[in-house]
């Protein structure tokens, strides 16, 4: 293509392909630009603490898309190119001493993994993000091999699920008293948490972690209460921050993320930010937030790119959050959002027994749901959940 | 053909998963229609007959990916291959597939 309107798309997991789709579903005809870090096409990244990981699906499997559907989408792939800096006023995307100046921006650069600078750093000590990642962690892995994962988040309870399978020896340290309780509550994070003692995994919670022990590579990790818990491989996963260091000086707002209306429009005329990097006023949270969910990016783009293009009127609403968790062959899925006065009710089943649904309620409002190994029941109260506010525009 | 359930079990806009052999399929009531697809979705394992049914497609209840029962298309990522849509027929009120014919065969 030729002449006409040029959209550049920073960053080529699923946010941005989902946005690439998005233009071209939407009918944009111009030139449309990916630039992605990775040298790779856009893959599925929750298969890396899961299918991958433990080596049962291949990375065919985890493909999102294939040369035969971007050619179809004539989209100029920058991919193994990383995103320098960028100037909002001019659209103008920094690429070493390369510029791509566009007339629609769509950001989408993600998160990484939280480091914890305090640990320090020593070979055998990991964190999950991309498919070399996974893919390190997976050569760790062996049986009988001490896994100690720091953080009973999603990700280092599915890693710990996945390590468990590959004969792992795994210890899971968690410095909240109940994992998950934020997004869950007490209730459900302390029925979700009893998968790991149910499957062999030591889960010590109320821990908090001081440094690194070992001298050519890890050999176990300090508490605070100073014992050691001895380990041949540590995971880190304590959660994600966005990549926006690209952004500072750019002329847009950051702060944790970078800060949109409901649709991911950006302060800057024709510059969107979608995924995990955007800091979304939503409707389902009360402050602006970062939805780390890969539904959100998944789903998010189509209604950022129809507000670049056509503006906020006519964008359909956003459907509730949602993500999902595989563990020790249970499927854990929530939609929603949950504030910390909702009271928590059993609508099916019993937790007891493996198999539940219950729901959030903020009085007559039901605001979030969560199900373990109950999907139909959870699809239909899924669609019934309403949000904290109305949606506002920038 | 393999009768799978009666007609009067499954109502308007409901789904059942039933077994032919040791294949998994999803029997929906859509639009006055029986349809019989792969009951697992082609994105990761996860049983389409615990999906959303809006019109003749249906949503998969874990990753959202869309399929057309009609003819087992794709219709929304994350899925990329079609599942299969297979012969039906009713008689004498019993629903019966064939898993050796899709829908579209003559």
């Amino acid at each position: 293509v030729t002449g006409g309107p040029t959209a550049v798309v920073v960053g080529a997991s699923l946010a941005g392909l989902s946005t690439v789709r998005a233009l071209r579903d939407q009918g944009f005809d111009g030139r449309v630009v990916l630039v992605g870090e990775e040298p790779h096409a856009p893959y599925d990244r929750p298969p890396l603490s899961k299918g991958y990981l433990t080596g049962v699906d291949s990375l065919a499997k985890i493909a999102l898309t294939d040369d035969t559907e971007l050619d179809a989408l004539d989209v100029d792939r920058r991919f193994g190119t990383r995103a320098t800096g960028f100037r909002a006023a001019d659209r103008a995307v920094v690429i070493g001493a390369d510029e791509l100046v566009a007339d629609l921006v769509v950001l989408a650069t993600g998160s990484r993994p939280r480091p914890l600078p305090a640990l320090g750093t020593l070979p055998g000590v990991h964190q999950l993000r991309n498919l070399t990642d996974s893919e390190a962690l997976r050569a760790a892995l062996r049986p009988g091999v001490r896994l100690v994962i720091v953080g009973a988040g999603f990700i280092g309870s599915e890693v710990a699920s996945s390590a468990r399978t590959l004969g792992a020896d795994v210890t899971v340290l968690e410095l909240l008293d109940v994992p998950l309780s934020v997004p869950l509550g007490d209730q459900i994070g302390t029925i979700c948490a009893s998968l790991h003692a149910a499957n062999g995994v030591d889960l010590r919670t109320g821990v908090g972690v001081k440094a690194l022990v070992g001298k050519e590579r890890v050999t176990g990790i300090e508490l605070t209460d100073s014992s050691v818990v001895d380990a041949d491989v540590v995971l880190v996963a304590v959660g994600a921050v966005p990549v926006t260091e690209w952004l500072v000086g750019s002329g847009l707002t950051i702060d944790n993320g970078v800060l949109t209306d409901a649709f991911g429009l950006t302060s800057v005329p024709g510059v969107a930010a979608v995924g995990d990097i955007a800091r979304v006023a939503g409707p389902w949270t009360v402050e602006p937030t970062r939805v780390e969910h890969w539904t959100n990016a998944l789903e998010g783009p189509a209604r950022a790119v129809a507000a670049l293009l056509n503006g906020p009127g006519d964008v359909p609403a956003a459907r509730a959050p949602y993500f999902w968790s595989d563990q020790y062959g249970a499927t854990i899925q929530f939609a929603g959002h949950r504030e910390p006065t909702d009271v928590v009710r059993v609508v099916e089943g019993d937790p007891e027994s493996g198999s539940f649904v219950a729901v959030y309620e903020d009085g007559d409002r039901t605001s979030a749901v969560v199900a373990v190994n109950a999907s139909r029941t959870f699809t239909q109260l899924r669609r019934r959940l309403v949000p904290h506010h109305a949606e506002v525009t920038a | 053909m393999v009768p799978v359930l009666a007609a009067d079990d499954l109502g308007p806009g409901e789904a059942r998963r039933v077994v032919i052999g040791a294949h998994p399929v999803a029997i929906f009531h859509a639009e006055g229609q029986f349809y019989a697809i792969d009951d697992t979705c082609t994105h990761q394992d996860a049983s389409l007959s615990e999906g959303w049914l809006e019109g003749c497609l249906v949503e998969c209840p874990l990753h959202a990916s869309c399929f057309d029962l009609r003819t087992g298309a794709v219709t929304a990522p994350p899925a990329r291959e079609p599942v299969r849509s297979y012969h039906v027929e009713i008689s004498d009120g019993m629903v019966s597939v064939d898993l050796d014919r899709t829908r579209s065969d003559p």
